[in-house]
């Protein structure tokens, strides 16, 4: 379209403005409801707005009205892509507030799940990732394993998605024989599926014409923008919070940290894949030290802030009132300030917490990796195609559900 | 673990005496309480000595108390990949006091002080886009002050006659309950209806 007046010096050619246009919040390769105002000069990204909030739920403050308990649940609908690695940070933030040790039963069952957690993650934005750029059968085949693995989420908690599992001081319940016999054979089979979803797109033409040298990331640009995970992974960082700032038991675990060379998209999922094998490795290792002797311990640590034994409550005047007490009113939290963190599978998921000794959290902020990554849009998808901004989305590994709140 | 904390903390406090008002390590952590005309030159400081490298901004927040004269709190949190090591700054701000904004210095400062800014209602000076980011467009008041009900001030819906989406204030048929389990005597604050005793 033209505007102004015929009688100008530019002819119609040089006439031609910026477009701008919405991608989203219904576009399917905007990973949930991501709204981009993208101002493009032909098929060049000039400038790009990311107005997030549509996920909104006011977390935040609904915490401030719930018992430390109840805000549990709450950690599940953040990322809600890996569950149980949300609900770790909380746990981890209460324990240390209240300086509860965890028993070493407990403390591998997180591990395990968490490391669950990591491949459903990965699993999900490698192979939907791929299917932005334009392969349709990744997603079809990394998702019948991903449904395995809720299987196993279900088998523990009861529950595919909203697991509710970890528990200040522990786990809420122990996992049965049987569920670790299926999991360990789940794991020795992953690998070749592995390799099978290696095998279309590690070497597959049109995925690195579209995934190499896009969105390259610098060491200066993690710094400046405050990357975590992959992000710094992906451009030759060995940053992970597993080895570097050991929380739980990741200290007697063998695992290696896989790193990428040039920080763009490929090199990044080529760290996602092998971030999935060291996990797959995880897994065997947890389940081999939860059969010793040694990891046959309670799953929860017994004191204020877990419930009795269902044994108990039925025979103790006692156990029956802490039982009644700790699910109506709560436990309380000594006052104080504290901040958690724990390498979620998108990067540094974090909690800070300020107690005030009461049974409500007085403050709980919640820090999410992808908050961060998407920030960062203007700066990466400056320059780049079109095409390129749903690739970009997909790498950054972003959910609404932890970056709204 | 705590000993190197402190040790970082009388580093800083010798080389930024004006900037750090006091310093604590507690749970592992060391918080310093940073003087507000300062802020800058020690967010500056702390990136670039060689002891301390705090490059990564891991966060900013705020914490309302409604009872103090500098109602909030304004917490950073920063991370130093090279040293491996964390610190939380705390700054006192008043409802009325601008807050040096940090962007010149970490870009990644830029969606949180919005945040900080949508939530509380504080202001950052400095800030090149301090718009709203997470509350609906047009949207009024600052939800995580103490002062905010939590069910907020106005609801939507779909109205069938009008075809579009309404805001109205918001309607509730029951009181939100909040128990106060502080004293082992008083429940609820409000009375349930039919509970009313007989004047």
């Amino acid at each position: 379209m033209m505007d102004g007046s015929f009688d100008d010096a530019l002819t119609g050619e040089q006439k031609i403005r910026n477009f701008n246009i919405n991608f989203g919040p219904q576009h399917p390769a905007a990973h949930g409801v991501l709204r981009l105002v993208l101002e493009l000069d032909g098929e060049i990204v000039e400038r790009c707005d990311p107005h997030i909030g549509l996920l909104h739920r006011g977390t935040e403050k609904l915490m401030e009205s719930r018992t430390y308990l109840q805000n549990l649940p709450y950690f599940d609908r953040l990322d809600y892509v890996a569950p149980m690695n949300q609900e770790h940070a909380w746990c981890l933030a209460i324990e240390k507030l209240t300086g509860t040790v965890v028993p070493r039963r407990a403390s591998l069952i997180r591990v395990l799940y968490s490391e669950i957690g990591r491949i459903l993650n990965h699993l999900l934005n490698v192979t939907t990732q791929a299917l932005d750029v334009g392969a349709l059968t990744p997603p079809l085949w990394g998702f019948e394993q991903r449904e395995q693995l809720m299987v196993f989420y279900e088998r523990a908690c009861g529950a595919r998605l909203h697991a509710a599992y970890f528990r200040p001081g522990g786990v809420h319940q122990d996992l049965p024989p049987a569920l670790l016999d299926d999991i360990e054979a789940w794991a020795q089979q992953f690998p070749k599926v592995l390799d099978d979803i290696d095998g279309l797109l590690t070497e597959n033409r049109i995925f690195k014409q579209r995934n190499a040298d896009i969105g390259i990331v610098t060491e200066d640009d993690i710094l400046k923008w405050g990357y975590s995970g992959v992000m710094v992974r992906g451009s030759g960082f060995a940053w992970d919070l597993r080895r570097s700032q050991p929380y739980e038991c990741y200290d007697e675990f063998d695992f290696r940290i896989p790193v990428g060379k040039n920080g763009d998209c490929y090199d990044r999922y080529l760290c996602r894949m092998a971030e999935m094998r060291e996990s797959t490795s995880i897994i065997l290792q947890a389940i081999a030290k939860l059969r010793e002797p040694a990891g046959k311990t309670d799953v929860l640590a017994r004191g204020k802030i877990t419930p009795p034994k269902r044994g108990e409550m039925k025979t103790s005047m006692e156990a029956l009132i802490h039982h009644f007490k700790l699910y109506t009113e709560g436990f309380h939290v000594p006052a104080g300030e504290v901040y958690a963190c724990v390498e979620a599978p998108k990067g540094e998921f974090g909690v800070y917490l300020v107690a005030d000794g009461t049974n409500k959290p007085y403050r709980a902020k919640i820090r999410a990796p992808g908050f961060l990554h998407l920030q960062s849009m203007d700066y990466i998808a400056k320059g780049h195609q079109l095409a390129d901004v749903s690739a970009i989305i997909g790498t950054m590994d972003v959910v609404f559900g932890e970056i709204d709140r | 673990m705590s000993e190197a904390l402190q040790e970082l903390a009388a580093h800083i406090a010798f080389k930024q005496p004006e900037a750090v008002l006091s310093s604590h390590v507690a749970f592992g952590e060391l918080t310093l309480e940073v003087a507000g005309g300062q802020l800058e030159s020690l967010v500056e400081f702390l990136r670039t000595d060689s002891a301390c490298r705090f490059n990564t901004l891991v966060d900013i927040t705020a914490v309302d108390h409604p009872d103090r004269a500098e109602r909030f709190d304004v917490v950073y949190h920063f991370l130093s990949m090279y040293q491996n090591h964390r610190i939380r700054l705390k700054l006192a701000v008043g409802e009325e006091d601008m807050v040096p904004s940090l962007v010149e210095i970490h870009p990644s400062a830029n969606w949180f002080e919005r945040e900080v800014f949508d939530m509380f209602g504080i202001l950052f000076s400095g800030h090149p886009d301090l718009r709203r980011i997470l509350t609906d467009y047009g949207f009024r008041g600052f939800p995580l002050r103490k002062d905010f009900p939590t069910t907020g001030y106005t609801e939507v819906r779909y109205d069938e006659a009008q075809k579009r989406v309404v805001y109205e204030p918001v309607k509730l048929v029951q009181e939100y309950r909040q128990f106060d389990f502080m004293s082992p005597w008083e429940g609820a604050e409000y009375i349930l209806p039919g509970d009313e005793k007989k004047a």
